[in-house]
């Protein structure tokens, strides 16, 4: 599976070095909001990078997650790494659901996941489920805080989501992936069966971007259903894929490390510079360097994981 | 007679709308048989390829695979089963590299490694294994679509317009393979426009107009048919 040092070095690594941060640098919840935007630009990696599906409505994952370890904290009375599972579990419960809207492509298929996240916020965020998901007030977990050991959990997931892309990078199921995006009719004549693989794709999008709306939950503890439905999430954490490159491990490792830290930079000081300067950035990107910034060491003859 | 065929196909029917693309079409197909399908445009001849290859699922008839009746199985269980086909227009995975097009077919087919590499040295596509199957030209995008069904190792190929866009040089080169790969036991549905080039490969012809059957027999034959004349000079 990881057949270089710098696959291995990468799944390792990058967790480590989370792991480490704060003992370097003290603002430790935005570490682990790049560590959450990692894992989502990952998990958007796996279903946009390889399928081509774009899902505007990723964020509904996240959310699902959310909710899933929530109610799990607060009915069940579980653990909470118990309850990150369970989180996870109910995202991928979701896309399974979801899984019509794979018959959709192109831009549908972005509009109708986006739609489908609001859906379901919207349902999570009904006063007529207060007694259930607290509706529009929001949860509080505070019976389960803990910064430090949640925080340490969001490490562990960005490194198991950079292990399954890199297994990705490396497999016959990725470069099956890549077959079925350039065209189904003939991945089907060469054995591939293109609803299974499309289905192991998606499902691991959501159950990443599950876990980790999950360990999000656990971190802040309390929170309303438009923090973790907010549509801006999946927004950010597809332009940090795109911008990095989809399709290849590094990129959105590139790409949220970049764009994350000029948003801490600049966006939080001056919020409508950053708007503008994401704006342009987009536009850019889509027009001149559609494969994203790695595509330039490519360019420049590197061969980029 | 049909015990022994390979593929056999019976009364196939498929309609979209009030159009009947196929109606009522039959054949068999014995190991290292090559047939020619022929026809105007528009007569039915890729639909029926898309019928028997799992594309389209018909409205009626059934497919059996030696005798295993396969009607409505997906391609990819087809692929698995031994059936494959190529396409009008060439369909390689653009963005993956020609060694991967083939490796993909065989990996997931449960073929031996080695019958990638075969199918590659067979269509002589080797020296390009490397590039990216998007930088190819279409003559060997055709090649490509030929290897990569190769790679699963059929017993019976749909071989829909190889000929069309090729060079009179490639033309003989691509018969040569087909009679080569027909020599292995390889059974051949060979659609086509060029009558010459069928020649070649086959003396069998299957005659199709509006979705159904006019003619079946010898391609010598067919020349002389009053009904095919008519139907492809015009009466």
């Amino acid at each position: 599976m990881f057949r270089k040092p710098l696959d291995l070095g990468l799944v390792v690594l990058i967790p480590v070095l989370f792991a480490l941060a704060p003992l370097a640098y003290n603002n430790q919840l935005l570490l682990f909001n790049a560590m959450v935007f990692l894992a989502l630009a990952q998990g958007i990696n796996i279903i946009y990078g390889f399928t081509g599906y774009l899902p505007f409505g990723y964020v509904g994952f996240f959310g699902a997650g959310a909710y899933g370890a929530s109610l799990t904290v607060m009915f069940l009375h579980l653990p909470a790494p118990v309850a990150v599972l369970l989180g996870g579990l109910t995202a991928l419960a979701l896309g399974l659901v979801l899984s019509p809207l794979l018959r959709l492509s192109g831009v549908y298929f972005a509009i109708a996941s986006l739609a489908a996240s609001e859906a379901v916020y919207y349902v999570i965020a009904n006063p007529g489920l207060v007694n259930i998901t607290k509706g529009p007030y929001g949860v509080s977990l505070d019976r389960v805080y803990s910064p430090e050991f949640s925080y340490l959990v969001m490490a562990v997931i960005v490194g198991l989501v950079t292990a399954v892309v890199v297994y990705l990078k490396r497999s016959h199921l990725g470069l099956s992936l890549k077959a079925v995006r350039d065209d189904p009719l003939s991945s089907e004549t060469a054995g591939i069966d293109v609803k299974r693989q499309r289905m192991l794709a998606w499902s691991w999008s959501a159950l990443f971007a599950g876990l980790t709306g999950a360990v999000f939950a656990w971190q802040i503890s309390v929170f309303y259903p438009g923090t973790v439905f907010d549509p801006s999430i999946s927004i950010f954490a597809i332009v940090f894929t795109l911008f990095g490159g989809a399709g290849t491990v590094l990129g959105p490792i590139l790409g949220t490390v970049v764009l994350y830290g000029v948003y801490n930079l600049i966006g939080i000081t001056e919020p409508q510079y950053f708007q503008l300067i994401y704006g342009v950035l987009i536009m850019v990107l889509v027009l001149f360097l559609p494969e994203g910034i790695v595509s330039l060491l490519k360019r420049g003859g590197a061969n980029v994981l | 007679m049909s015990s022994e065929a390979v593929l056999t196909a019976r009364d196939l029917g498929i309609s979209f709308g009030n159009l009947k693309a196929v109606d009522g079409i039959s054949l068999d197909l014995k190991p290292g048989e090559i047939m020619g399908l022929v026809g105007p445009n528009g007569s039915g001849k890729t639909t029926l390829v898309n019928l028997v290859s799992g594309l389209y699922r018909p409205d009626r008839g059934e497919v059996r695979l030696g005798g295993r009746k396969v009607t409505g199985l997906a391609p990819h269980h087809l692929a698995r089963l031994g059936l494959n086909r190529t396409f009008q227009v060439p369909k390689p995975f653009h963005t993956l590299t020609v060694r991967e097009n083939v490796e993909l077919a065989a990996f997931y087919t449960r073929q031996e490694p080695h019958t990638a590499e075969k199918a590659l040295e067979f269509t002589e596509l080797a020296p390009l294994a490397d590039r990216l199957a998007g930088s190819l030209n279409v003559g060997q995008q055709k090649l490509l679509d030929l290897a990569r069904a190769l790679a699963t190792g059929p017993r019976i190929l749909l071989v829909d317009e190889l000929g069309a866009g090729l060079g009179p040089m490639e033309l003989d080169q691509v018969a040569a393979k087909l009679l080569e790969l027909a020599g292995t036991g390889v059974a051949l549905l060979v659609v086509e426009h060029l009558l010459a080039f069928l020649n070649q490969l086959t003396s069998r012809v299957l005659v199709m107009n509006a979705g159904t059957r006019i003619f079946e027999g010898k391609l010598a034959a067919a020349a002389e048919d009053p009904l095919v004349v008519e139907v492809f000079l015009g009466g």
